[in-house]
């Protein structure tokens, strides 16, 4: 009766409610956590782990294969980002307009390609970049009067193709976002700003670009991060985890390719803890200079 | 009097008339964009009812000769297992998988975001902060750490051990959060008076007028949990505890693909998806949106 009344305590029922957070946390976020810089440290052999200290950093500086990786992820996440910010932008501000007809059907067929696993999405495309002559981009080739290409074997028309795969799955999703981030604009702003003359282009301007900074930010910050921890599009796009010259492999591809599948636990974590420390930079540096640090103002 | 009435009727005329011109671009422009996205889906379908040969042959393409088309890739891939392709089996397992994934989730984070909202207590806002910090560790970099603890527990090629280290979604919590912080906590008094324990209110008084956010978080961890493949990938060794994409994944090998029945697996594999999203769009779009960027 006591111990009935002791959990029914106001006291006590909230840790009961968060438990499972805190167990799932120390067991599946601390511990890995922890146990990745362990191993970053470490020489993991099946029979027996040495300690090497910084052995493991060293020989990622001068991993030219690495620096592949790095540069494919940066590159990747780069354009991801050009694309994929004002593209759903411009797209959700005609959306959120009284101009379009049958939006609910619009939006659904744009979010389509989101619903399609990876593996799917990447199948297609990696059909429709053949190199067979009738694979659609070769078809389209030739109606420019060009020769048809080996799409997935050269760099710059295989990167053309992972970042069209990215387009095309998230150019919806974003989009979405920023309709509801319009929809959190008082539209009060605009009908004032059209009796003091302002154009269309100005009340995009001047009321919808500053008040959808919010979205900007997190649309950013979801775009950071897919776009540095991308590896299945390059998986399914090429059949594997190994591309011509490594020319698809991604940093978190690396990390797979050591950790699982050359088994090099130690060498992997430090890939990983690498890539970590990548991501919480250029993060904390965009929220910098997007003033989220800065007190609210009153 | 009825000169400026005309005038003003003129301008009407010309307002509206940019206003059509302008609606039809619009629209079009979507209609394009549209066309251009299901394009590869399309072609997709097409060739799903077509040989394989006829794949190796002239790849995806815009065929739409349908003497050669035919019902045979479906027919074959639910005809029965063989030892490589068991494609029933790997949808019952995605389906079951992905059942008790989404009811487990939305349950914990539920819990965990009640916690989180309806009381005041010191550690609450340290424990928020926890939720956010799991947000910016990118999951691939727990990924091998994460899979010899899986190793140690025994939990390789179990369910459990694909469920249980997302069972605590960060994102999932923190829309719950967000909704629920917009509820009326008087309620909590008023269930107190009437002799409610603290968890006969989190789940007879709070849970249903949460519904709407169950909801959109229900589409939104249904999807997750149907395409979830790295994680699943690792865990699951035998061939018959596959899910979908594992398993479609696998028809893709060095010695020769299966597209013809690659791609009639992975139309089939969209439609429940795709199904769920028709049925529940609204809710979905508002579950996408409002849990994730307030201004």
């Amino acid at each position: 009766m006591k111990l009935k009344k002791f959990f029914n305590s106001q006291k006590v029922a909230p840790y009961v409610f968060v438990l499972p957070f805190i167990l799932s946390f120390a067991v599946f976020w601390i511990y890995p956590l922890f146990s990745t810089v362990k191993m970053s440290f470490e020489k993991i052999l099946p029979s027996k782990t040495t300690f090497v200290a910084l052995a493991n950093y060293e020989k990622l500086l001068n991993d030219r294969i690495f620096h592949i990786a790095i540069g494919n992820s940066f590159w990747y996440m780069v354009w991801t980002i050009i694309i994929l910010i004002p593209l759903p932008m411009i797209f959700a501000c005609i959306m959120d307009s009284n101009l379009v007809k049958a939006k609910g059907l619009w939006k659904a067929l744009l979010y389509l390609p989101a619903l399609s696993s990876v593996v799917v999405s990447g199948m297609l495309f990696r059909l429709m970049f053949s190199e067979l002559p009738t694979s659609q981009m070769n078809v389209f080739l030739q109606w420019l009067g060009q020769l048809p290409i080996k799409w997935l074997k050269q760099e710059s028309t295989a990167r053309f193709a992972l970042v069209l795969l990215a387009t095309w799955r998230w150019t919806g999703v974003n989009m979405l976002y920023y309709i509801a981030g319009l929809k959190n604009i008082d539209k009060a702003y605009y009908e004032a700003a059209e009796i003091d003359g302002a154009g269309a282009f100005q009340r995009f301007r001047y009321i919808t670009l500053p008040l959808l900074k919010p979205t900007n930010i997190y649309v950013l910050t979801i775009s950071i991060y897919a776009g540095l921890s991308m590896f299945l599009e390059s998986f399914m796009l090429w059949a594997g985890n190994s591309s011509p010259r490594n020319i698809g492999l991604t940093i978190v591809g690396y990390l797979y390719r050591r950790g699982i599948e050359k088994n090099e636990l130690g060498y992997a974590s430090a890939v990983g803890l690498v890539l970590l420390v990548i991501a919480l930079i250029i993060n904390i540096i965009q929220l910098i200079l997007n003033g989220s640090f800065k007190k609210e103002e009153a | 009097m009825a000169e400026q009435n005309a005038i003003k009727e003129k301008q009407k005329i010309g307002v509206s008339l940019k206003h059509r011109i302008l609606s039809i671009v619009s629209t079009s422009l979507f209609g394009i964009l549209c066309a251009l996205v299901i394009f590869p889906f399309l072609t997709g379908v097409l060739a799903s009812f077509r040989p394989g040969r006829e794949l190796i042959r002239r790849g995806l393409s815009l065929n739409l000769d349908f003497s050669t088309m035919s019902l045979d890739n479906y027919k074959f891939l639910f005809s029965g297992n063989t030892d490589s392709l068991k494609y029933f089996n790997w949808f019952k397992n995605s389906l079951v998988l992905t059942v008790v994934t989404v009811v487990l989730t939305l349950l914990v984070c539920y819990i965990v975001a009640y916690g989180l909202t309806m009381y005041n207590y010191r550690l609450k806002n340290f424990l928020f902060f926890l939720v956010i910090a799991t947000m910016m560790v990118p999951f691939e970099i727990l990924m091998l750490p994460l899979y010899q603890e899986m190793i140690s527990l025994k939990l390789i090629n179990s369910a459990a051990g694909v469920i249980l280290p997302g069972l605590c979604g960060a994102s999932t919590i923190f829309f719950f959060k967000q909704y629920m912080s917009g509820l009326p906590k008087e309620l909590l008094d008023a269930g107190r008076i009437d002799g409610a324990t603290e968890y006969g209110i989190c789940f007879k008084i709070m849970l249903p007028i949460t519904k709407p956010a169950f909801a959109a978080m229900a589409i939104l961890s249904t999807m997750g949990a149907w395409n979830n493949m790295l994680w699943p990938m690792l865990i699951f060794r035998d061939a018959s505890k596959f899910t979908l994409p594992i398993g479609l994944n696998t028809l893709l090998t060095p010695y020769g693909n299966n597209y013809d029945l690659l791609i009639a697996g992975s139309c089939f594999a969209i439609l429940p998806v795709f199904i769920l999203f028709l049925c529940f769009q609204k809710y979905f779009v508002e579950g996408m949106t409002s849990g994730a960027v307030k201004g």
